[in-house]
């Protein structure tokens, strides 16, 4: 429900990064003047790629006094660590981060399960409904996500969960289950069912050669669909806001992070750190994930 | 940090993990006693393995969704807010004695009045329809065009791949709440710039043709490196050889471009296009934060839906209103399958 939502999956091509063609892939080598050219167009791609970020950084180095300035610098005059400090002694912001960990890593280890055993069913078996249901499970990914917000509002606030976390974990546990089924599915694909086989003839039985046999074979496409429920769930944000309601300290990041982007008087400081302080571990973790996990949408999200 | 707030929140969550667990305990143990040894069922062992899933999902979306429909048909309202006796939901046509199905009322409403205040049904969805084409295509030919930059062998190659994926990688509600400050018409790092070359900004939060420039602008940075990711694997998928013979054949290199580069990158882009156009479609943080819920002329689908749910409180009405976006989608997805025969895979 919420993976259209921009949520990075990680891709990389599959063990194609580390083979680069020689030459350029027209075949020919590059004239001198092309390379100026490739690497000016590159350059200026990366700076507008990086330049609002990094400024960011400056923005959260500055004294609380010229925080509203023209200063393009990378390092301002008077940097200080003074709004690092304050977002995290002053604000809630420690508080909606352990909210927002606990409520990802349990919600993701909740749907990591789901997805793996259901997937294993539509990977071995043949039974009646099998195809419809993968077709079912791509579907889902076409339904908004704001359309669901209506009724399961509604029957939050009718089951008593609003202003509280159950509804959300609820939620949670549940809403990146197709795409992990179509992930997982796609991979235990591509182990070799005789693996299995040998594990029965040595006398497994078939959840035991599921157990022991392609659950270890799986480790790295699990690890991607962990990662994907985390993102999912960690960059969540309309549902949360949604079910929880107004009490700040039950928010989870990304509410807090709006709250400093208030409507009329930003705080800019407040927000400009808090942005760092929440970006540095997803990025650190994307940018390493990404060299290593394989397609999760060539791997089966879209093979149509 | 709260000790006791984050006490109490771990214990609910703990707890509301340890319900899900003894919930899916107790259908495992259901259907073991009914597929297994009651009637003997062959396909016991799968059908177990799907039903947290199934169950799952059944309470997630279907439930809701039919719930959803019954509301679409009711004049409900913060005012007239009544919901189904949980869980046996009959249909639900009164409340607190007071009638409130209104047939088709909210369904001739969503394409005859304004949807909102001055926006109506097809104004809306025009602009939706060019939010997504324009940033569709801006991924593709962005994402393809560094995609092709990138694919050589050259110095500095990594550190070009790592900053440019950077708006990706970055939280997206981080990057909007940033952008959003940004954009301000004073104190924002755009007018600013363009100030240092001359140029007056615009008004971007408040001008109603440039706020939705904005949304367009501000996506299209956020979505390239995707695309651009997508298509430097297809890229690196291609066999050299293929090049190789092309040229000794005579090729230029827009030739091979036309008739290697395309087709061979096709069973990436193909998907990723239509990926995107469902998640560009449906996007809902980035209207939503970059314009806070204020111009209803930069409304796309979604928000106008969550405008008239959550601004407006007109439930009945939203029930109708999403299930017109959804009837678009489909028409969409219908289109899409009809051309391509998508979809084969998954009975395979």
């Amino acid at each position: 429900m919420t993976s259209g939502t921009g949520i990075p999956i990680p891709v990389a091509a599959a063990g194609g990064a580390s083979r680069a063609p020689s030459k350029a892939a027209g075949g020919r080598r590059d004239s001198f003047q092309k390379r100026l050219l490739i690497h000016g167009v590159l350059i200026i791609a990366s700076l507008m790629a990086a330049f609002p970020i990094v400024r960011v950084l400056s923005i959260a180095l500055r004294p609380s006094n010229a925080l509203l300035e023209r200063d393009f610098r990378l390092i301002p005059e008077n940097a200080t660590l003074d709004s690092f400090g304050h977002v995290i002694n002053g604000t809630s912001l420690p508080q909606w981060l352990f909210n927002s960990l606990i409520i990802t890593v349990g919600t993701s280890l909740v749907g990591l399960v789901f997805a793996a055993t259901s997937a294993y069913a539509f990977s071995r078996y043949k039974f009646p409904g099998r195809g419809i249901g993968l077709t079912a499970l791509l579907a889902t990914q076409l339904i908004p996500a704001t359309m669901l917000l209506v009724p399961i509002f509604i029957l939050a606030v009718q089951l008593d969960l609003t202003g509280t976390y159950r509804g959300l974990v609820i939620a949670y546990s549940v809403t990146s289950v197709p795409f992990s089924i179509w992930i997982l599915k796609g991979y235990y694909d591509t182990v070799p069912i005789e693996l299995e086989e040998a594990a029965r003839i040595d006398g497994a039985s078939q959840l035991g050669a599921f157990w022991r046999i392609l659950l270890p074979l799986s480790a790295p496409a699990l690890a991607i669909v962990f990662l994907f429920n985390f993102l999912a769930a960690w960059n969540e944000f309309v549902l949360a806001r949604v079910l929880i309601g107004s009490s700040t300290e039950l928010f989870t990041w990304p509410l807090g992070i709006l709250r400093f982007q208030a409507q009329f008087q930003t705080q800019w400081g407040d927000l400009a750190a808090a942005s760092i302080l929440v970006s540095i571990p997803i990025v650190a973790l994307f940018l390493y994930s990404s060299k290593w996990l394989i397609s999760g949408v060539t791997l089966g999200g879209v093979k149509g | 940090m709260n000790f006791d707030q984050s006490a109490s929140a771990l214990q609910e969550i703990v707890l509301t993990l340890v319900v899900i667990a003894v919930a899916v305990a107790a259908l495992e143990g259901f259907l073991y006693l009914v597929l297994v040894r009651w009637i003997k069922a062959r396909l016991a062992v799968p059908l177990m393995l799907i039903a947290p899933a199934f169950v799952g999902l059944l309470l997630l979306i279907a439930y809701p969704l039919l719930w959803e429909l019954n509301v679409s048909f009711t004049n409900m309202s913060l005012r007239r807010f009544c919901a189904p006796d949980f869980p046996t939901a009959g249909l639900l046509t009164e409340c607190k004695g007071e009638s409130m199905f209104v047939g088709a009322e909210n369904y001739i409403k969503v394409f005859t009045t304004p949807v909102l205040q001055q926006a109506g049904f097809f104004q809306v969805l025009w602009q939706t329809v060019l939010w997504t084409v324009l940033n569709v295509t801006m991924h593709v030919a962005g994402g393809l065009g560094l995609a092709l930059l990138l694919h050589r062998q050259m110095r500095g190659k990594g550190i070009y791949r790592a900053l440019i994926v950077l708006p990706w990688a970055v939280p997206q509600i981080v990057a909007l709440a940033v952008w959003r400050t940004e954009l301000h018409g004073e104190f924002g790092m755009v007018n600013q710039l363009l100030d240092m070359v001359g140029v007056t900004g615009p008004s971007w939060l408040t001008d109603p043709t440039w706020n939705f420039a904005a949304m367009v602008l501000v996506n299209v940075w956020l979505g390239i490196p995707f695309m651009m990711v997508i298509l430097l694997g297809g890229l690196q998928s291609i066999p050299g050889d293929l090049y190789e013979a092309a040229e000794i054949d005579g090729a230029s290199s827009r030739q091979s471009f036309r008739h290697i580069t395309l087709p061979m990158i096709a069973p990436v882009l193909t998907p990723a296009i239509i990926l995107g156009v469902v998640w560009t479609f449906n996007n809902f943080n980035v209207p939503f934060v970059l314009n806070q819920n204020e111009l209803e002329t930069s409304d796309t689908l979604v928000t106008g839906l969550f405008r008239a749910a959550f601004q407006y409180n007109r439930y009945g009405f939203a029930g109708a209103y999403a299930f017109a976006i959804f009837a678009v989608l489909l028409l969409f997805v219908i289109f899409y399958v009809r051309r391509s025969g998508a979809l084969k895979s998954a009975n395979e």
